[in-house]
């Protein structure tokens, strides 16, 4: 990476240079002022940069050397399924045919994407057991709102609004009760035992008749499958609760076991994960919900149904909780995922689980002697380790997150789940080489050493990067969220 | 696991090695928490994988069934629009330090993704003349509709109104969060093509929590913000814009105009029109709303060397930070398509986006007048961006299969959502379309009309 400041785009600025290319206007001159209302018509020049095409391609390329993706390197950020992106992916969303068609055209004109819907729902509908699947959502925690929605439309039609409250373990992930909020819930969260999976004397203490859901990822945050699954679907069923999935960490069980299997009612995806998004920076994402038949009637608005050959969008759905997006969801995203899906096959879906599995508890046992492991058992596709005893020594988490990045590598998740101290969350994904797997083993090693013998070079790390550790007390103080001129700043 | 995938890097030896390091025989070791009874066994019933070259030609054929807007002359916008898209665009957003990035958690090793960011929002604060705005949201529709739940959770007041201009399928999605959050949504009708003041004056009261419009409207016309913000600042109300932010090149920002919240879709900023998606949503506020925001923010601080940097900030508005009380579920956001939204808006520039407004107005004037020539009564008589509504006395739906075999993508039956507008048809004239272009539409019109 470049050590040099980057200058902002807008400071690179010379009034008269251009970057765009537009036809000259073959109809008539119009007169703004006489065509728009009297206060209508913009005075001051949005203050949008002035450069030249190749000072934007500098400029970006600059700015895509300060970054690094899975691309630059290993990436084993727990819970975000830092996988391989395909290329094909990428050259398929590009065709014309998908990029530019209009979410509005006549149906008879775009049946080969809508054929490509169509076939996703029913793969994605195989891959987790679920009855019916809608490609709507944008993202994870759309999909949670969404199905939460479709939770709450259903116990309403029972005559039973009485359900206001959504459970969640204490390791969920912040989605699951801010969706259970905007979904007009109050959540109730539910311990983790001993064993790092949910208390289930808890869980028979907390339900009730107001029970109007149990969201679980599972494998959970920690990266244990939930091995009472069964035992608590029952325990929700039998308050008449609703069983919730989330979908976050599929990337484990892929053809090992299927959500609709273990009793759940609705089940989101996160397809930007496990089924190679790509991430795009923080988006777009894609996720996809799946239901049971009995949840079916309240999927959001339209639902995509085959009829004599031909494909359509019906909206005659009464119990539908609406629209959740407009048009049809994330299609340039979920067509990649469908592109990795065909490319992997049935095989190919189990090969990954299994190895994203072995790759976990691999690098799990090779570090658990230099590092705290707070649940000793196998565990899936990410494990989480906790950073006390470096902690003792002076050296907390972040510093040693920080250190990693001297070694060209993204850092776990760390500080979560909340019920780990000092936790790093590592997930390695299946696309990465045993190679690769040991350098971060080492380097973890290595960080190890140094906390025992040279605290200092942890602590005051990173020492590589083009910037050193920023001041995000003063950011959030002081808030500065767009440039401003110099002279602004001295006028103002 | 005898597989054999380009994605898969490990050999048999590698596996061999990793299984005795762990201390079992097999991989189904691994799995044997999961209850025997609802293990999967057998093969998931789904396609078998086909190689690179077989899936990129089944897919290649199933997109040459779809009529795209490269292939036609596409006169459909309403809310999705064919703008002329940079070809550097793609070459930025391809890179792939940027697409197989994720959040940037790690500033250090992230700083040309945050400084992006940093960069969007301040493009989105001089475009709608807001003092803040976000890293982005899903798009225009979940936008406007975060918009309605936050005026009333900010104002504690549990109705907002949303004028009949506005998108019909955000006002849908305003409804069903309105409903998550029980907050009532009353629909202001529209009279001659704009929001109807005197029925927002009839419906606006001391429980509404904010007037959410669009600018320019669904049927293309300029609405008076002006007066709607001032009527709905009058009962303390806030006031909520939708905007296309490609117009704003030429039309009085609505900061300028009393907007308290600004959202829209960037979209018309380089963004390909996928189907519907994923388009940009953004969001942009008053500095006194900062706190109340949705999503994430990117701040400028400094390191310890005191050089100038860019972090994710005010985290403790987000879910992963207060989990149930956040401001919103928001999580993955649109981050590559604000860049490459950046990107076109920094290609455009301060000349080109002006320009490129300039023409959308001009266009659709012609288009309005060439209309009027050829005997169509083109509706509503206010200023319009570039959209307008024809009265084509026929079901749009024939019209519209006339037009696709003479090449065009026809516009937007509008009878599909305001059933006293039936056999009218919205019409979008970018400016992507030619004269030669809008004439030869008229023309077949024209023909079909006859």
């Amino acid at each position: 990476m470049h050590k040099d400041n980057q200058p902002l785009i807008f400071e690179m600025t010379k009034e008269g240079r251009i970057g765009y290319s537009l036809p000259e206007l073959d109809v008539p001159e119009i007169d703004l002022s006489s065509h728009l209302p009297n206060g209508y018509v913009r005075e001051e020049s949005a203050e949008l940069p002035e450069v030249s095409e190749l000072d934007i391609m500098r400029h970006y390329t600059a700015l895509s050397n300060r970054n690094h993706g899975v691309d630059t390197g290993f990436y084993p950020l727990g819970s975000c399924t830092m996988k391989y992106n395909p290329k094909i992916n990428e050259a398929v969303a590009r065709f014309p045919g998908f990029a530019n068609i209009h979410p509005l055209q006549d149906e008879s004109t775009v049946q080969g994407a809508m054929e490509i819907m169509y076939d996703l729902q029913q793969h994605l509908s195989e891959i987790t057991g679920m009855d019916e699947v809608t490609l709507q959502p944008a993202a994870g925690a759309h999909g949670e709102w969404t199905a939460l929605m479709m939770i709450r439309a259903f116990h309403e039609a029972n005559g039973e609004g009485n359900r206001t409250k959504v459970l969640v373990p204490d390791s969920a992930h912040g989605t699951n009760p801010a969706s259970a909020t905007v979904a007009g819930f109050d959540t109730v969260t539910i311990k983790t035992n001993e064993s790092g999976l949910v208390d289930i004397e808890d869980l028979r203490a907390k339900v009730d008749e107001n029970t109007a859901a149990f969201m679980l990822t599972n494998p959970n945050t920690l990266g244990l499958f939930e091995r009472d699954v069964l035992e608590i679907s029952e325990i929700v069923h039998g308050v008449g609760g609703k069983m919730y999935y989330d979908g976050a960490n599929l990337n484990a069980i892929m053809a090992k076991v299927r959500p609709g299997d273990m009793g759940f009612d609705a089940v989101h995806l996160n397809l930007h994960k496990t089924f190679t998004g790509p991430h795009g920076g923080g988006g777009p994402g894609s996720g996809p919900v799946g239901v049971t038949t009995e949840l079916a009637p309240f999927l959001p608005k339209p639902i995509l149904v085959k009829k004599d050959d031909q494909y359509t969008f019906e909206y005659d759905r009464p119990q539908s909780i609406g629209r959740v997006k407009p048009f049809y969801g994330n299609f340039g995203i979920y067509l990649r995922a469908y592109t990795y899906i065909r490319s992997m096959g049935p095989d190919g879906l189990k090969a990954v689980t299994e190895y994203a599995v072995l790759n976990a508890n691999y690098m799990m046992r090779k570090l658990e002697s230099y590092f705290d492991l707070p649940y000793k058992q196998h565990c899936m596709h990410e494990f989480v380790l906790s950073g006390r005893r470096q902690k003792k020594l002076g050296v907390r988490t972040l510093d040693m997150a920080k250190r990693l990045l001297d070694f060209g590598f993204h850092p776990p998740t760390i500080y979560f789940p909340l019920n780990v101290e000092e936790g790093m969350m590592i997930e390695p994904t299946e696309t990465e080489s045993k190679e690769t797997l040991d350098s971060f083993i080492d380097a973890m090693i290595q960080i190890a050493k140094e906390v025992d013998e040279n605290p200092e070079i942890v602590q005051e790390a990173p020492h590589t990067t083009v910037i050193n550790r920023l001041d995000e007390t003063k950011a959030a103080r002081q808030p500065v969220l767009r440039y401003v001129k110099e002279e602004e700043l001295v006028n103002a | 696991m005898k597989l054999k995938h380009r994605y898969i890097p490990m050999t048999d030896s590698d596996r061999d090695e990793m299984l005795s390091t762990i201390g079992v025989a097999t991989v189904d070791e691994l799995f044997e928490d999961i209850p025997e009874k609802v293990r999967f066994k057998g093969e998931l019933n789904i396609k078998k994988a086909k190689s690179e070259s077989a899936l990129t030609k089944e897919l290649a054929q199933l997109a040459a069934k779809n009529a795209d807007a490269r292939t036609y002359a596409s006169f459909l916008g309403a809310g999705v629009y064919d703008h002329y898209k940079p070809i550097i665009v793609d070459h930025v957003i391809s890179r792939s330090e940027f697409y197989t990035a994720y959040t940037p958690y790690q500033p250090e090793i992230s700083q040309g993704e945050l400084q992006a960011i940093f960069e969007f929002q301040t493009m989105i604060c001089e475009l709608t003349g807001m003092d803040i705005a976000n890293s982005s949201m899903y798009d225009g529709g979940t936008a406007l509709a975060e918009a309605g739940t936050m005026v009333a959770g900010h104002t504690r007041r549990t109705k907002i109104l949303i004028s009949e201009t506005v998108h019909p399928e955000a006002r849908d999605v305003v409804l069903a969060y309105a409903t998550g959050q029980s907050i009532e949504v009353v629909t202001i009708p529209q009279k001659d093509g704009v929001t109807d003041l005197d029925q927002l004056g009839e419906l606006i009261d001391d429980n509404t929590a904010g007037v959410l419009v669009q600018y320019p409207n669904f049927f293309g016309q300029v609405e008076d913000l002006q007066k709607i913000g001032e009527m709905t600042h009058e009962k303390g109300g806030l006031f909520v814009v939708s905007a296309n932010p490609l117009a704003l090149g030429v039309l009085t920002p609505p900061g300028k105009l009393g907007a308290d919240i600004t959202v829209g879709d960037a979209q018309p900023f380089g963004i390909a029109e996928q189907f519907g998606g994923p388009h940009c949503g953004y969001f942009a506020s008053t500095k006194k709303l900062m706190r109340k925001m949705p999503g994430r923010l990117v701040g400028e601080t400094t390191d310890e060397a005191g050089r100038r940097g860019y972090v994710l900030t005010l985290q403790a508005r987000e879910q992963h930070i207060r989990r149930d009380k956040a401001t919103s579920n928001i999580c993955s956001n649109q981050a590559l398509n604000a860049l490459a939204a950046s990107v076109a808006m920094t290609a455009l520039g301060k000349v080109g986006v002006k320009e490129i407004a300039y023409q959308n107005i001009a266009k659709t004037a012609y288009a309005k007048s060439a209309f009027e020539k050829a005997g169509f009564d083109v509706k509503y008589n206010g200023a319009h961006f570039n959209e307008i509504v024809v009265d084509v006395k026929k079901p749009i739906k024939e019209v519209n299969a006339k037009l696709l075999e003479k090449g065009f993508i026809g516009g937007y039956d509008l009878g599909l959502t305001y059933p006293e507008l039936s056999n009218h048809v919205l019409i979008a004239v970018t400016e992507q379309r030619t004269k030669e272009e809008i004439d030869a539409l008229v023309q077949e019109m024209e023909a079909t009309h006859a």
